[in-house]
């Protein structure tokens, strides 16, 4: 599915990547997590193929693609979503508007027609049921005036009806409470299907109790300095991040 | 180099005008000619020049019976009263009947021509606004309005300035006069526009509104003309007690565009909503003057102007509210945002706050921005192309001000043809879902 090797990349002249190697099958669940500044939101960037994020070396291959090799809008299209930390609003755009011509342009890449409104319309508003966000959500601006859950639970219903092969939750967990963390979380495990798989990036342990790794990957000075299983989460609970610095050291 | 001005006034003796006119076209022709022609030390045409006037010098009337223009240009699908002028001249065969409210100037009978001595004129300062003077000068043939008291008029009234390119660039003037007796209720639309072809030409256009105590006007003025076009306009207001006048405008295309937007407050009570839009492109020039008076007391103004100024184009846009000594517990407020969407495009924006009473409630401010690359990104990384995000982005702009034009028949006609501009040279960029 997803095989990234001896990636390095930088942002504004600072390496932060140096030398990150994952290797992704479909079906599995990837937590990576770290501390703060250790390249955990830059991997989500690089691989969506944000402005201003440069891979410098290494290489990333995504279902036979030369990923890095694609624009952003392409690797949305072949299967790839960026579940936001900072979701953007913006007034003017409908939410509704912005799923449409979401959905539209995945599916004309697949060569599928696109939905009618009416269709469209409706598998809007069944999506967001399952996220817990009033159908009114879908008129307003995207994500304008949302609270901090309705913006990530909008990042999921986003990911349910794009129905992407790869998903990256950058940071999803942050500032959410209990409530709000079981829903995406719930939201995340019904896409869970044997063959989609997720890159988790977070800081906190909490998550992993919701949606449950197959791996744990740490991050440290831009290079995943130690894997484990789930339990290696609850270790990192347990002891900090300390320790792997000063074993990696 | 003052060409025009000389044509302008022989333009104006080559009218065949009522008699009753005379007196206001003698004095707008006197103003005219007595008048510094405008450079750019000129406060209200600093940013704009009037070049291209002098150098297309349209010193002639467009020739009459210009038909077929309707396979090339749309117009609004409205239940109204249309008014269809080609080129400055009335098309009865486009025209819908007139009821009794409307008359042409040509038309009008000796109480109907009271009415127009009285007001033509009276609500524009010819003497601050050159091209009222010229108006003046010009006034031959023209609409009058007239809503007596406490009628609501039946159907929106919708004025069609098509303008079709001559052979040599001609001039065309459009004169509007409406006079709202207390408690009248009226929608006015004026629509200039042109086809997609090359156009020559100048309009000069303006418009005066009298709305009495306590009468309501919905009033839209859309400036579509094209490229080589050259239009001046103006609409100017005066509102007694309680008066409302809700105020929509749209400009885009043409190499010059000038509209003023000039409303007194003269009557406590009163209520001016302005909500514009400009839009230019390629080498285009668009240019909005705003000035709002505030003469009595407890009156409301709530003006947003928003541009979007693409490729070479540029745009000026000069809002001003003046709070008079009198004018205690004034509201207003003027907002005036900018995008731009290119490196050679350009913005001039000045609002102006000139505040003389003590006891008042103002606001004003206007930003530059371009478009968010966080925003775009976020869009394309959900498969958006950058064509259409920038397409979608662009409207989101505007769009929360097109949504305060409450005639359905406009935001239809508007929509797709905006979302074609800003998707303009891409193939890809689909039909948006609005709403």
């Amino acid at each position: 599915m997803l095989t990234i090797n001896g990636l390095c990349a930088k942002v504004e002249e600072k390496d932060i990547l140096k030398g990150l190697s994952l290797d992704i099958k479909p079906g599995e669940v990837h937590a990576i997590m770290g501390p703060n500044g250790s390249g955990k939101s830059t991997l989500g960037n690089v691989l969506s193929g944000r402005p201003g994020y440069e891979a410098t070396a290494g290489s990333v291959t995504f279902n036979g693609h030369d990923l890095l090799d694609l624009d952003t809008e392409e690797r949305a299209r072949e299967g790839l979503f960026l579940a936001f930390q900072y979701p953007v609003e913006i007034p003017g755009v409908s939410n509704m508007e912005f799923l449409k011509a979401s959905v539209d342009a995945k599916r004309k890449h697949q060569g599928l027609p696109e939905l009618s409104s009416v269709d469209f319309m409706k598998l809007a508003r069944e999506t967001s049921k399952r996220v817990n966000l009033d159908a009114s959500f879908l008129k307003r601006g995207v994500n304008e005036g949302f609270s901090g859950g309705e913006k990530k639970r909008n990042e999921i219903m986003q990911m349910m009806l794009l129905e992407p092969r790869l998903c990256i939750l950058d940071e999803t967990d942050s500032g959410l409470d209990i409530d709000a963390l079981q829903v995406v979380a719930d939201g995340v495990n019904a896409m869970r299907d044997g063959q989609r798989s997720f890159i988790v990036v977070t800081h906190y342990q909490r998550l992993l109790d919701y949606i449950v790794p197959d791996y744990v990957h740490v991050l440290a000075g831009g290079r995943i300095v130690k894997s484990g299983d789930k339990s290696l989460a609850l270790e990192l609970e347990a002891k900090g991040y300390g320790w792997i610095e000063n074993e990696v050291a | 180099m003052t060409d025009f001005k000389q044509s302008a006034l022989q333009l104006a003796a080559q009218q065949d005008s009522p008699d009753w006119l005379a007196e206001v076209r003698q004095l707008g022709a006197s103003r005219w000619a007595a008048a510094k022609w405008p450079g750019r030390k000129t406060e209200a045409w600093k940013y704009t020049s009037l070049a291209p006037l002098q150098t297309d010098n349209p010193a002639r009337w467009a020739s009459p019976a210009e038909t077929g223009w309707q396979n090339e240009i749309e117009t609004l699908h409205l239940d109204c009263t249309r008014l269809v002028f080609v080129n400055g001249r009335f098309s009865p065969e486009d025209s819908s009947p007139l009821p009794d409210e409307i008359v042409l100037f040509a038309d009008a009978d000796a109480p109907q021509q009271d009415l127009i001595r009285q007001h033509l004129g009276s609500v524009v300062d010819s003497e601050r606004h050159l091209f009222a003077a010229l108006s003046n000068a010009w006034a031959a043939d023209g609409v009058l309005l007239h809503v007596p008291r406490n009628v609501r008029l039946a159907k929106p009234v919708y004025v069609v300035n098509v303008s079709i390119p001559q052979e040599q660039p001609a001039a065309s003037n459009q004169r509007l006069l409406v006079v709202l007796e207390e408690g009248g209720q009226a929608e006015l639309i004026e629509h200039y526009v042109s086809g997609n072809r090359q156009q020559n030409g100048f309009v000069n256009s303006l418009t005066e509104v009298v709305v009495g105590a306590n009468a309501h006007v919905q009033h839209y003025r859309l400036n579509l003309e094209q490229e080589d076009l050259l239009h001046v306009g103006g609409v100017h207001v005066t509102l007694q007690r309680d008066a409302r006048f809700h105020g929509f405008t749209l400009a885009q295309g043409s190499r010059l565009k000038r509209i003023d937007y000039h409303v007194y407050h003269r009557g406590q009570g009163a209520h001016l909503d302005l909500n514009g839009i400009y839009l230019p492109r390629n080498r285009q020039l668009i240019d909005y003057h705003t000035t709002v008076e505030h003469c009595v007391p407890c009156c409301t103004t709530n003006e947003v102007f928003r541009g979007i100024v693409g490729d070479s184009s540029r745009a000026v846009f000069n809002g001003r509210i003046h709070i008079h000594p009198q004018a205690q517990k004034t509201l207003a407020e003027l907002s005036n945002r900018n995008l731009l969407t290119s490196r050679t495009a350009e913005i001039d924006t000045k609002p102006e706050l000139e505040i003389y009473a003590d006891d008042v409630r103002c606001a004003h401010g206007a930003t530059i921005s371009q478009l968010d690359e966080t925003s775009l990104f976020y869009l394309m990384s959900r498969g958006v192309s950058r064509a259409e995000a920038v397409t979608m982005l662009s409207f989101g702009f505007i769009n929360e001000v097109i949504n305060q034009a409450p005639e359905a028949a406009i935001r239809d006609y508007l929509r797709p043809r905006l979302t074609a501009l800003f998707g303009e040279g891409n193939e890809n960029v689909g039909q948006l879902a609005y709403e």
